[in-house]
């Protein structure tokens, strides 16, 4: 959006830097606060505080975090708990696939520049109309919610260690409402919606049969199938970097 | 191995996978893309994932389906997400929700 106002009007190279930069900020603070809601559940879900600054650290990708102590304190299989992370982690690579050309980077620094590759980073980099805000928008934005998440991550835990059984508070409830604030931008299109009430049925059915943990890696098949096998064009509701700002880390 | 140093086995060997997939993504040419069916393979196992979790944190109890309160707080956060509510808002409303129908129940 702000991108092509920035083409219309054309206004100095320090505004448009200046407009991106506020872009990086927004996102970066807007996202980095729920950080506490994950430090919280991850505490519920018996990951002690260093474990769960550990994962905002090293792991740094929320959908996956989320997952991980998800599977982890449903009493899933450690192994469960990897897989399901790591597939949620897959569209970093993706992310990555389109950022490296743009990012330009060789060596060490390329290491940062994948780590920071998440949702929100990509986003705003891809928005950026001109190649050096495209490099501003990424760096900034992935060094301000990474600055950010972690803080927020650390209170978070703190949080949920004083409030105790997690149940009385309802955090059961909450990681429920996070795994659907995680979903719920990216359930546009026909497609999207029917894979996704049949990963819930999937996951439903196979819960009495089998252990924790393995349903929901079940549904991840439905999904596997549905894309390998619909054919013609890439639709909408495709990895699509651009459309998946601000929801998830 | 105890379970706490399990945990800390699983969360290394996790965040290495998630390390690893973003870092491969950057040395992928990007003509890589270009295949629709893996943009919209990756797309879908993500929606996926995070339905089939949130199917299991909403109705599940250990390896029992079970509708508690975590239901309605579920459907009071799908509401406030429709009505574009911030993320830590609809986590905080759905915990105070089941909390409260749990201490009045």
């Amino acid at each position: 959006m702000t991108a092509q106002i920035d083409q219309q009007h054309r206004p100095p190279a320090a505004a448009r830097r200046r407009a991106t930069l506020r872009q990086a900020l927004s996102v970066s603070a807007a996202t980095g606060v729920y950080g506490i809601s994950f430090g919280a559940l991850a505490v519920a879900a018996g990951l002690d505080l260093w474990q769960t600054m550990a994962l905002s650290l090293l792991m740094f990708t929320g959908g996956s975090q989320f997952a991980f102590i998800g599977v982890l304190g449903a009493g899933g299989a450690p192994g469960a708990a990897i897989a399901t992370a790591g597939l949620l982690g897959a569209r970093n690579g993706l992310y990555g696939a389109a950022m490296a050309p743009r990012l330009g980077v060789r060596g060490p620094r390329r290491w940062w520049a994948a780590q920071l590759t998440i949702d929100e980073s990509t986003a705003v980099g891809t928005a950026q109309s001109e190649p050096t805000l495209v490099r501003v928008g990424f760096w900034w934005t992935g060094w301000g919610v990474y600055a950010l998440w972690n803080v927020f991550t650390v209170v978070g835990a703190l949080v949920g260690d004083a409030l105790g059984d997690p149940t009385r508070w309802g955090l059961d409830a909450a990681a429920a409402a996070a795994f659907l604030g995680l979903l719920w931008p990216r359930l546009a299109g026909r497609t999207t919606q029917t894979v996704a009430a049949a990963a819930v049925v999937v996951a439903l059915l196979l819960t009495p049969l089998v252990p924790a943990g393995i349903p929901v890696l079940a549904a991840a098949v439905v999904a596997v199938v549905a894309g390998w096998r619909t054919p013609g064009r890439a639709p909408d509701e495709a990895a699509h970097p651009d459309r998946q700002g601000g929801e998830s880390p | 191995m105890s379970a706490y140093a399990l945990t800390w086995v699983a969360v290394i060997a996790a965040s290495a996978v998630c390390f690893a997939l973003k870092l491969v993504g950057h040395h992928l040419p990007e003509h890589w893309l270009a295949e629709p069916r893996v943009a919209r393979t990756a797309g879908l196992v993500t929606v996926s994932l995070l339905a089939a979790l949130v199917a299991v944190q909403t109705f599940t109890l250990g390896s029992t389906v079970v509708v508690d309160a975590r239901v309605v707080a579920l459907a009071v956060a799908a509401v406030a997400l429709a009505l574009r509510a911030p993320f830590v808002a609809v986590v905080v409303l759905a915990a105070a929700v089941a909390a409260t129908l749990r201490a009045v129940t």
